[in-house]
């Protein structure tokens, strides 16, 4: 269909809109204090990495960010490793119980976490595991797995079942047929689930913080703790800020085309 | 057809032992409590419902479900029709395409507490370019609800228009040109050609983007938290995190629940109706969606 000659307009406000705020966020982060608290500055006037430098030279910054992407990661590689069969299981048979399951997944997903904060803090306090990256991984298990299995189910659901039946025929176990030939056939989608995984496990912050205590402090339980403290370092606060945007940004790239059928759990 | 075998349970076991343990678990405490008085030496007494009609009877409980709902309303007010405009007005090819997708997804990727954190640092009064530009008019979110409730909502739309325009320009794209060459040879308006041929396809996407925006602001929490610190206006989930009475915490998150149990069902229902769809069929139906 042809568009106006002026419809860019519309996205590049937009762009416009979104960009605002994070610009305000990256200039502050180059900011001194004075500057932020005392002068108005659309520009840094004197650009200044000393932010930068207390993040990066202060163990306790260091150790908040390696708590984040070490229960991510975590997070993502035990969803993906038990929604990987799942998925497959729901795209080519039908069980006993196989829809309710189904559905009762997408509740999970669903969940609002306040409602789960605190029963989660008193279950993995009783196993001895709250305060640990597992207690973290797991608990974010509630609504990544679910999303795993849908997004996987949907692209899995896109490949042939012949394929399956001739790869039989030819001789291969379920095993050596599941991880030789389907798991390279459906390999953009393993990476948009393990995208999503990642970043619904990186954004989410109530439960994170509620298993948490000392030894696995998240990175936006510290922000929090800073944020509400009088006497703000606002400059220092701005750059750790910034620099939790990177790892989106680099992904983004990759799942581009894809993002509107992750958000959808895999239904776009 | 999808064959019948029930050994596929196999495959599905470890998914429900984890879920099961994430999930059923935590919900039994949560009934488990929602039942009991607790007393200060631990001590658990039965009582029955009377948590459940003291949260019904609770006007905070009410006051913030109706806030909440408000909330999703008036987001959904605004996300959707401008994720649709912006959606159609994206370039559809060239190197407009990528950059327009990758800076609009940025939003959603950036930690929910930074998205506050960044809304504070851009309305506060005192540091803030949006608040030192608003002071004059009086603006300030953290004296005045209404301009807290401002700040929220547009800190709301900052964050998820794009997976709405995302959605809604997925759903346009995979409208076949055959369609636009019908309306033109019709001598179709513009309207007309919104209204008839690309509204109707994108109902399916656009019901996933409603109901999609409308549990997630419903179960919003950590954005406002950051911004306002659980000070006006409170949503249903600080409600629930500022509740201390065990038994009433534990009855509000098993009503709060079942309220979101509703909703999942719709959509379900809306999820899967086109599911083992041949896509001909898809095809031959025409214009409805």
């Amino acid at each position: 269909m042809k568009q106006s000659r002026f419809a860019w307009i519309v996205p590049a406000l937009y762009i416009l809109f979104l960009m605002t705020p994070i610009y305000w966020l990256v200039a502050m982060s180059f900011k001194t204090n004075v500057e932020i608290t005392t002068r108005f500055t659309l520009l840094p006037e004197a650009l200044t990495l000393d932010n930068y430098a207390k993040v990066f030279g202060d163990e306790r910054w260091r150790s908040v960010f390696a708590n984040s992407l070490m229960y991510v990661s975590l997070n993502t590689l035990i969803s993906l490793a038990v929604a990987l069969p799942a998925a497959y299981a729901f795209s080519r048979y039908k069980f006993f119980g196989d829809k309710h399951l189904f559905f009762w997944l997408l509740t999970n997903r669903m969940a609002p976490a306040a409602v789960f904060a605190l029963p989660f803090f008193q279950l993995y306090y009783k196993f001895g595991l709250f305060d640990t990256h597992i207690a973290v991984a797991l608990a974010h298990c509630l609504f990544n797995v679910p999303l795993a299995v849908w997004i996987l189910e949907g692209f899995m659901s896109g490949v042939p079942r012949e394929i399956d039946e001739t790869a039989y025929v030819d001789g291969h176990s379920f095993p050596s047929f599941f991880t030789r030939i389907f798991m390279p056939l459906i390999a953009s989608g393993i990476g948009v689930a393990a995208f999503f995984c990642f970043m619904f496990s990186w954004v989410e912050y109530l439960i994170a913080d509620a298993l948490s205590r000392n030894a696995v402090v998240p990175i936006t339980t510290r922000l929090q703790a800073l944020s509400q403290a009088s006497g703000t370092d606002w400059g220092v606060l701005a750059a750790a800020g910034s620099l939790t945007l990177i790892p989106g940004a680099i992904v983004i790239w990759f799942v581009r085309n894809y993002i509107a059928k992750g958000f959808a759990l895999g239904r776009v | 057809m999808k064959p019948v075998n029930h050994k596929a349970w196999f495959l599905v076991a470890p998914v429900l032992l984890l879920v099961a343990i994430s999930a059923i678990i935590p919900l039994m405490t949560v009934v488990n409590y929602s039942v009991q008085y607790v007393g200060s030496t631990g001590r658990f007494a039965w009582v029955g419902d009377e948590w459940y009609r003291e949260v019904l009877h609770s006007e905070k409980f009410w006051n913030a479900l109706w806030r909440n709902l408000v909330f999703s309303g008036v987001i959904l007010a605004i996300q959707i029709p401008l994720g649709v405009l912006i959606a159609l007005n994206m370039p559809r090819k060239g190197w407009g395409v990528p950059t327009c997708l990758v800076l609009m997804a940025l939003p959603l990727l950036i930690p929910w507490y930074v998205v506050g954190m960044i809304w504070q640092m851009f309305g506060r009064v005192d540091i803030g370019l949006m608040g030192v530009m608003l002071r004059d008019f009086g603006y300030n979110y953290e004296g005045d609800p209404m301009d807290a409730w401002f700040t929220l909502i547009l800190m709301d739309v900052w964050h998820w228009t794009s997976l709405v325009a995302l959605l809604a320009y997925a759903g346009l794209v995979s409208i076949p040109d055959a369609y636009y060459q019908a309306a033109r040879i019709d001598g179709a308006s513009k309207w007309a050609v919104f209204r008839f041929i690309q509204l109707p396809r994108l109902g399916r996407v656009l019901t996933i983007a409603i109901l999609l925006r409308f549990m997630d602001s419903f179960m919003i929490f950590t954005e406002p938290f950051a911004v306002i610190a659980g000070g006006d206006p409170v949503f249903l989930s600080t409600e629930l995190k500022q509740t201390v009475e065990l038994g009433k915490k534990a009855a509000m998150s098993i009503i709060y629940f079942l309220i979101i149990l509703a909703v999942s069902w719709v959509f379900y229902a809306v999820m899967t109706r086109n599911d083992g769809e041949p896509t001909s069929a898809d095809k031959a139906r025409g214009g409805g969606a």
